[in-house]
């Protein structure tokens, strides 16, 4: 075999740690390449592939991160969020941790990226054709809470027999008047594979459907990879007269005035006190930059409110 | 890295193997995921004849001894075999229905499509990737293809199917989510065609 | 107080900075040393080796160092380094009948071919803490040995029993069948038995333990007797392909447990006696019995008895023995959810109007 070992292959600027490029070996780069290929041809397909033990922990994002050490290169720019925000812990964590193994550029404006690692949402700004975006998947099996054996669900997917779904979404109807599925909530992917979105508010599902952008999902403690080609038809189940809605809010973006953006609730004071914010934050902060303000703005804006471009990625 | 097998020339793999891989594999990536969109690639291999630089490029970047593959009798020469099994390492196997890849060089010799392994019920990943080496991916009868990874429609123009391949093709299609995926290849460049997609003349 | 979820890359540095000052604790007091821990913990360095499965002392030592003696966390930190070393081939099977035995005892025969040797064991041991440890000793322990310490013949009890037709006959695979790798393939149901005990191998100590005590308990009882326990080292042999035979690589220290589990029969097969295997590295007892017991209870539907408790459901065992995975997913709810809590809030917030409305209703009716 002709491949490079540790250490030889730090192309872009890695710190040139004792790890390959993208800390993947290659022959692991390889099972994943050939398992991302069978996948976009199976759109919404699981294909079971050998997981590695990543440095971080399974159910920290381990699915992604293979996906993108396996797709990235030193010509990539890479964003990496996590509930929306290019600044929470883990989405930190992961961005250092390819800054470190690849040395590639990141950052945290959508348009700049080529590469978008994500866990919980879907950006707000539109994603384009020469974009990847891949989703950190904690359970793929949609199925799973209907059906715990890996083998039905293979047989469930592998004959199309999804009735248990539609019951029981039916059965929180007549419960409930309406499905309480919030977040993770499935879809039918080309018409044929019922597919988990990930844990992204239903708010983003629609996004999914004709998106340009390839989409990628990686699940690390699962053993799956799978795919929705880019302008693949994507639809979140419901029914005749039952039709599917998204999460509206009464409020809008306190900081820059968005109303079409998914909210966060932020709890301001022990007396009940809260406010609405883009849990996008760079969609949020490029709204600001273009002159949006929301009915809470300026100095009165608590610290993390700060426009992102002021707070460096560690890059 | 380049040598001497069996007192012929070995033709070098990728200059940066890692690098070269990843640009390749991003290249194949675009074509499976868009369709009819023809890629060239652009980091190449020196790639033993019949091989096109495409071809080989493919054979580096997705092929090791967990993959066998099955070769068509124009691209059985000692050259290409030394070449894959030094580079890639990869068992070559003589039943196409066993292959995880199969290179066809000439068109003419591929055996018909459901010669080679669709996967199965459960597992519809384990199925064959044929690559086919094509007379032009620019000029030649015109193909419509739509499915997902296409906004609308695409229009191919590709010289080099074997014959009654639409057929096979459409075959091929009735077994989905099961069948054949394949990468047609000329040159420097490569064209995807997965099985979920439709094929028109 | 949202300041800190938000707290990005310094609040992470910082924390890092804590642990390693944790890990050192008082600098007053020296500093552990690899070699302590690899010579002075050496039941924690076999655990770690076993379910991190990697075959090295020194790097096990090194982890649960850098661990702080958190086991579990020692052993993902092996497996992570293991996962991407170049894999260069696979040895010939170990011979554990032509184990260096340190230990050897079976429950089913009062004397054996061999005899019973205890070796180093907290068996018949009385759990009275032992103060004099409470200081460093003058002079280290020396344990007095036989002249020769064991019988170079030392048949395993299971094969005494085979050869009177009284116990399933275990047929090698062919040779020429690739074993799975777990660490390279994701398992596939129904699993294979390499699979299975590749799986069990590195799994949970703890949780191993547990199912295993439940079949004892009557959740999918299977008879078992102690066949045999045997610990000490066997020769790792390696045929290279330009060889052409087996060479020598190394040494390792094994735990075999071997459980022999009664057996009724059924229309095809006679009453036997069945087997229930168990393997670690290094000398982790506890582990490798429970693992025998829990092979065996996976077994039941191979063996015509129908699968009806936890230790026999080979997709809840299998999928939920790992503690790499079962540790870092559980865990992972410190990781903020609060875009899928808020989607919850919504809905919740609307059941209850819905629901208040509806009791406001039947109130006023």
């Amino acid at each position: 075999m002709t491949e490079a070992g540790r250490s030889t292959a730090t192309a872009g600027r890695s710190v040139g740690e004792a790890y390959n490029f993208a800390y993947l070996d290659e022959q692991t780069k390889r099972m994943i390449r050939r398992c991302i290929l069978k996948a976009v041809a199976v759109p919404g397909y699981q294909v079971p592939f050998g997981s590695r033990e990543m440095p971080l922990p399974y159910g920290w994002g381990t699915g992604g991160i293979q996906v993108t050490a396996s797709i990235i290169g030193p010509d990539d720019t890479l964003k990496v969020i996590d509930q929306g925000a290019d600044d929470t812990t883990n989405a930190v964590s992961i961005r250092r941790f390819f800054a470190r193994v690849a040395g590639i550029e990141t950052t945290d404006r959508t348009a700049e990226a080529t590469v978008i690692q994500t866990r919980h949402r879907i950006p707000e700004h539109p994603m384009r054709e020469d974009q990847i975006l891949v989703l950190q998947v904690p359970k793929p099996e949609p199925m799973r809470y209907l059906e715990p054996r890996e083998l039905e669900c293979r047989k469930i997917h592998g004959f199309s027999e999804y009735g248990l779904m539609h019951v029981q979404l039916y059965e929180d109807i007549a419960k409930f008047g309406e499905i309480t599925t919030t977040y993770d909530y499935p879809v039918m992917v080309n018409r044929r594979h019922l597919m988990s979105p990930t844990p992204i508010p239903k708010f983003d599902n629609p996004k999914m459907h004709r998106f340009p952008a390839l989409q990628l999902f990686g699940a690390g403690r699962e053993k799956r990879i799978y795919a929705i080609p880019p302008y693949t038809e994507v639809k979140s189940l419901d029914f005749d007269d039952h039709p599917f809605e998204v999460q509206t809010w009464d409020e809008c973006c306190a900081l820059c005035g968005a109303e079409d953006s998914f909210l966060d609730e932020v709890i301001t004071d022990d007396e009940g006190g809260k406010m609405f914010v883009c849990s996008d934050s760079h969609y949020c902060g490029e709204r600001r930059a273009a002159g949006h303000v929301g009915p809470m703005e300026g100095e009165d804006a608590p610290s993390f409110a700060r426009p992102a471009d002021q707070e460096a990625d560690g890059s | 890295m380049s040598g001497t097998v069996g007192g012929h020339d070995l033709a070098p793999g990728f200059a940066d193997p890692v690098l070269g891989s990843q640009s390749a594999f991003r290249g194949v990536l675009e074509a499976m995921s868009r369709p009819g969109r023809v890629v060239t690639l652009s980091t190449l291999p020196t790639a033993p004849a019949p091989l096109d630089p495409a071809t080989a490029a493919l054979a580096l970047t997705l092929m090791d001894f967990d993959t066998p593959l099955w070769l068509d009798d124009a691209a059985t020469t000692d050259s290409v075999t030394d070449y894959l099994k030094f580079h890639c390492g990869c068992p070559v196997t003589g039943e196409p229905d066993t292959a995880r890849f199969a290179i066809v060089a000439d068109a003419a010799l591929m055996p018909p499509l459901d010669a080679f392994d669709p996967g199965n019920d459960l597992y519809p990943d384990q199925s064959t990737t044929v690559i086919l080496q094509m007379k032009s991916l620019a000029e030649g009868p015109r193909l419509r293809l739509t499915g997902p990874g296409i906004e609308r429609d695409a229009i191919a123009t590709v010289d080099g199917l074997p014959a009654g391949f639409l057929d096979q093709w459409a075959a091929n299609r009735t077994l989905y989510p099961l069948g054949v995926d394949m990468i047609l290849t000329c040159d420097e460049a490569v064209l995807g065609l997965p099985r979920s997609i439709e094929l028109e003349g | 107080m949202y300041v800190a979820v938000k707290g990005g890359e310094k609040a992470i540095l910082n924390s890092h900075e804590l642990l390693a000052e944790r890990r050192r604790g008082d600098p007053e007091v020296s500093e552990l040393g690899i070699r302590q821990i690899k010579e002075q913990l050496t039941l924690a360095v076999d655990r770690v080796m076993t379910e991190g499965s990697i075959y090295d002392p020194d790097l096990a030592a090194l982890a649960i160092k850098q661990a702080r003696g958190d086991l579990v966390e020692a052993i993902f930190l092996l497996r992570a380094y293991r996962t991407t070393l170049a894999r260069f081939g696979a040895t010939e099977p170990i011979d554990t009948a032509r184990m260096a035995v340190q230990r050897r005892i079976s429950a089913a025969f009062k004397d054996l071919p061999g005899g019973q040797v205890l070796g180093p064991s907290f068996d018949y041991t009385h759990r009275l803490l032992d103060f004099d440890l409470m200081q460093e000793a003058e002079t280290a322990p020396e344990a007095e040995r036989a002249p020769k310490p064991v019988d170079d013949d030392m048949p395993r009890v299971a094969d005494i029993l085979d050869s009177e037709g009284l116990i399933e006959i275990d047929e090698p695979d062919d040779e020429e069948r690739e074993v799975a790798d777990l660490t390279r393939q994701p398992l596939t149901f129904p699993a294979e038995r390499d699979q299975r005990l590749q799986n069990l191998a590195r799994g949970d100590e703890g949780f191993l333990l547990a199912l295993g005590y439940s079949t004892q308990r009557g959740y999918g009882r299977n008879h078992p007797f102690g066949g045999e326990i045997r610990m000490g080292e066997v020769a790792v042999e390696l045929t290279p392909e330009e060889l052409g035979f087996p060479i020598e690589i190394g040494e390792i220290t094994v735990t075999e447990c071997q459980m022999i589990n009664q057996f009724k029969g059924n229309e095809d097969t006679p009453p036997q006696f069945t087997r229930g295997y168990g393997l670690t590295f290094g000398h982790c007892e506890r582990k490798a019995m429970a693992m025998a017991l829990v092979d065996r209870a996976l077994r039941s539907a191979e063996l015509g008895e129908t699968p009806a408790f936890p230790a026999q459901d080979e997709e809840f065992v299998l999928y939920h023995a790992d503690n790499v995975e079962a540790s870092g997913f559980v865990q992972h709810l410190k990781l903020p959810h609060y875009v899928d809590f808020q989607s919850e809030l919504q809905m919740v917030r609307r059941l209850r109007e819905q629901f208040e409305a509806r009791k406001r209703g039947e109130a006023a009716e």
